[in-house]
């Protein structure tokens, strides 16, 4: 079984698989029974300043969207940070940490946006022992109006001078976790970069509502028949966070800081993704919401086992796919394709047929019979009959090698070449 | 509860009230709405898809199942209405593993259909529930249509004919219209008086007058009908049974199963029904089926079932046959009856093999289900059956040529002659 040992910006932690900062965090009992479980660390619930508690709603707190046989997909939530007195997180803190102390734990901060009240939390958070500290810069519901938050991880100045605080008024680790609300998540890691951390964390949560009642015309959850964006999670946005967390790790920039992969991760292959894509470690909340804490089980079974099919540590695994992330004009021009369809596998269902003849390039044919084929000679490779049809592997892309000639176009496969040197692009005609 | 499955004779009360209450009521259940939602995500949505073209009715399958899949099974129910109006029953009694499951891709790739006729039966409850009739008819036509035979096809037709406004006088020579809905099928498919309902359901279109209790040639004849109306449809069924034309066949405790079929159906308290400790059932159709399957649910000992071919020409399907077995029902197969034991009542059945060797098995009760046959030829036959169209009038369902004697081809005969004859009542064609 191979070794998942984690060591992310010198946090160590038996495994890679953290609990992200949210409510399965946010007290003594909840984190010692997910280490109990085999959560490799966890990022405590969101503290704020000393003084009065934050208050949340006492209505529903969550939304969420569903799959067939009501698998949630998506959840949003609209829940603020801890709503516990600041001295009994840090007591509960501080125990747990000397319990277990092969087990990572960061705390994660939000406090108003001035250098005094940051220097104040983190004074206060030092005798806990924690291993680091995450600053929320993420939150994209109720905290954000009042300038904290998602307000902070929009602007990426605000994330240079309150990282620098933070690393001026304290020796831990310190990881910055970016909001996906932006339009560029270079920006905000190229501050927190500069600002001194030692890993940005991402994604937090997108602004969302998950659904409107078409009775009370209202978005949900619904709070006495009004709705407000809450922070959108789970597997539905793992695709925004693996482009993200690539982006990121392929920024000359910020090629070398430690990311910490979030967003979506529900099984082992989701993780084993993000860690492809450059993630150190990855946190995890949605699944557990979900599942309970027992999921972090097959995470470490899986992860393991892939790494041992590959004869790959983890450390090996970091990273691997980053370099094949590349702009849409260095893809080749002359790598051709064409859908084939196994006519043994194909249960004639014709949703290849469909979508091809109403939506793409007419370029299957259909018999009396119901059998499906495909004609290369309309054929452009558009992948979208592999995805839809409901037998996996049914339809495959067979790449027409080198010297072969492609039906559609008539000409002769040929040598790598991208947009940058096609005769087609201005800037290509423009540079003779 | 004076009897038992063992007490020897043709006697009533083998099983208890409650028991025969419980067999009869726990074929199929209901899907929940979750169930309904899950079952209905399991449909491609195929393109042309095969279940549609396999559905004697053409109901848009996959449509009405994404409706489902939706969260608005009403709109389900129009659907599946707007091209069979009793989807409710044909939901229930459509030998579905032979029509629309039989094709779906699923069938074919995993052996594990989508359950096409469960979601049916949700549907069509979910708007049935309300007492809501999705259809309005249109203006009166001032023609008049009589139907002959308020069963599958002759109340499509109705409905049919009265949706585009012409009035409709359906008679039936039964005190109950519904026909083989009311009288033929397995009571433990059509629980809760769900033939009547949807009768009185369809009915809801207006313009309908039902005359039961008025049988063709004693109380009506066809030339009084062609005479008094624009257009005539006959859907009259199968009146006739096969007789087997052997020694002892009159011997008391020997009956034909469509009888003993209607006789369950009309009879509230089952238990009180007299069934045979030792029942021989002969034929291989549904009939057949239904009569071993509704003795064996009385309290029968042992029901057999005894066809004189081979399984796979059995016109009652694999299913069908599984049901029964599973019911505790033996189907003996490639076996034909020589002759009905007995001296004042019979006590057994000797068959033969088709090698020639004979057996006998022991029986206080035989139900014969050898087929029904048209008993009078009211207009010109096509073979065995009346032709589809002839003058004024038409004919549909069983009594009718072309297509499977099955409810659903009933309901389809029955709506496509009133296409015809509303076309032909409205000039549309000659």
């Amino acid at each position: 079984m191979a070794n998942l040992a984690s060591n992310f910006i010198g946090i160590k932690s038996p495994n890679p698989f953290w609990l992200a900062s949210a409510p399965p965090t946010d007290k003594a009992y909840n984190v010692e029974r997910a280490y109990e479980a085999g959560w490799g660390g966890v990022v405590w619930k969101t503290l704020g300043s000393e003084g009065p508690p934050v208050v949340n709603v006492s209505g529903p707190r969550y939304g969420a969207i569903w799959g067939a046989d009501r698998r949630l997909l998506g959840l949003n939530n609209i829940e603020l940070i801890t709503d516990r007195p600041l001295q009994v997180n840090l007591d509960e803190i501080k125990a747990v940490k000397r319990k277990w102390r092969d087990r990572a734990l960061v705390i994660s901060l939000m406090v108003p946006c001035d250098e005094e009240s940051w220097k104040d939390i983190l004074h206060r958070i030092e005798d806990t022992e924690a291993d680091g500290v995450e600053l929320n810069f993420g939150c994209p519901h109720g905290m954000a109006e009042r300038g904290m938050g998602s307000a902070v991880g929009q602007v990426p100045e605000y994330i240079e001078m309150v990282t620098r605080w933070v690393k001026k008024h304290s020796r831990m680790p310190c990881i910055v976790k970016l909001t996906p609300n932006i339009n560029d998540i270079r920006k905000p890691a190229e501050a927190a970069h500069a600002g001194g951390a030692d890993a940005v964390s991402l994604i937090n949560t997108i602004n969302s509502i998950t659904s409107v009642n078409l009775d009370s015309f209202a978005p949900e959850p619904m709070i006495d028949g009004k709705g407000t964006h809450g922070g959108y999670c789970g597997p539905a946005v793992k695709p925004i966070a693996l482009n993200m967390v690539a982006e990121i790790a392929r920024n000359p920039a910020t090629r070398n800081l430690p990311i910490s992969g979030i967003g979506g991760v529900t099984t082992w292959r989701d993780a084993a993704e993000f860690l492809a894509l450059g993630a150190g470690n990855v946190q995890v909340c949605t699944a557990a919401m979900t599942y309970g804490f027992k999921i972090v089980s097959e995470m470490i079974s899986g992860l393991s086992d892939y790494l041992d099919d590959k004869g790959m540590g983890l450390s090996d695994l970091v990273g691997r796919a980053t370099p094949n992330v590349t702009d849409w004009q260095f893809l080749n021009l002359n790598y051709v394709t064409k859908a084939v369809i196994n006519q043994d596998d194909c249960i004639k269902c014709g949703r290849c047929f469909a979508a091809c003849e109403d939506t793409s390039h007419q370029a299957i044919a259909m018999s009396a019979d119901r059998t499906f084929t495909v004609k290369d000679e309309d054929c452009v490779a558009c992948n979208l009959c592999v995805n839809v049809c409901p037998v996996q592997d049914c339809i495959t892309m067979v790449e027409v090698p080198k010297g072969g000639v492609d039906q559609r176009t008539g000409r002769k496969v040929g040598d790598y070449a991208n947009w940058t040197m096609h005769p087609n692009n201005p800037s290509v005609a423009a540079a003779e | 509860m004076p009897n038992s499955p063992q007490t020897p004779g043709i006697v009533a009360q083998r099983l208890s009230s409650d028991q025969v209450v419980q067999n009869f009521a726990t074929y199929q259940p209901a899907y929940a709405a979750h169930e309904a939602r899950v079952a209905a995500d399991r449909c491609y949505f195929c393109h042309d898809a095969p279940c549609m073209t396999a559905c004697p009715t053409a109901i848009d399958i996959p449509l009405f199942i994404r409706q489902i899949a939706t969260g608005t099974p009403d709109a389900a129910a129009k659907t599946i209405f707007a091209q069979n109006i009793m989807g409710g029953m044909c939901a229930r009694v459509c030998p579905t593993e032979t029509l629309c499951e039989e094709v779906c891709v699923r069938e074919v790739a995993e052996g594990k259909p989508v359950e096409i006729g469960r979601l049916q039966r949700y549907a069509t409850d979910s708007l049935m529930a309300k007492g809501v009739h999705p259809f309005t008819r249109a203006a009166d036509t001032g023609k008049r249509v009589a139907v002959v035979g308020a069963g599958p096809a002759g109340l499509a037709c109705a409905h049919r004919l009265a949706l585009h406004g012409h009035a409709v006088t359906v008679y039936d020579r039964r005190p109950k219209a519904g026909g083989l809905n009311e009288y033929g099928i397995a009571a433990y498919k059509s629980t809760d008086d769900f033939a009547a309902r949807e009768v009185e359901w369809l009915l809801k279109i207006g313009g309908i007058t039902l005359e039961t209790g008025k049988e063709l040639g004693r109380d009506i004849t066809l030339a009084g009908l062609e005479a008094a109306f624009d257009a005539v449809f006959l859907g009259i069924g199968l009146g006739g049974v096969n007789t087997l034309g052997l020694a002892g066949e009159d011997l008391a405790g020997v009956a034909n199963a469509v009888d003993f079929i209607a006789t369950l159906r009309q009879t509230a308290d089952k238990s009180a029904l007299e069934i045979g400790r030792d029942v021989v059932v002969i034929g291989g159709g549904m009939t057949a089926v239904d009569a071993a399957v509704q003795a064996k649910l009385l309290g029968a000992q042992t029901v057999t079932m005894v066809y004189r071919r081979g399984k796979e020409k059995m016109s009652a399907s694999v299913y069908e046959q599984e049901h029964a077995t599973a019911g505790g029902v033996t189907i003996v197969y490639g076996a034909a009856p020589v002759r009905v034991l007995g001296a004042a009542k019979v006590e057994g059945v000797e068959f033969a093999y088709e090698s020639g060797e004979t057996f006998t098995l022991k029986a206080d009760q035989v139900f014969k289900a050898i087929g029904q046959t048209l008993a009078d030829a009211p207009m010109a036959r096509d073979g065995k059956k009346l032709v589809t169209h002839a003058g004024k009038v038409w004919a549909g369902g069983d009594c009718a040529a072309g297509g499977e004697d099955l409810t659903v081809t009933a309901v389809a005969q029955g709506r496509d002659a009133a296409e015809d004859i509303h076309a032909v009542l409205t000039g549309t064609v000659r």
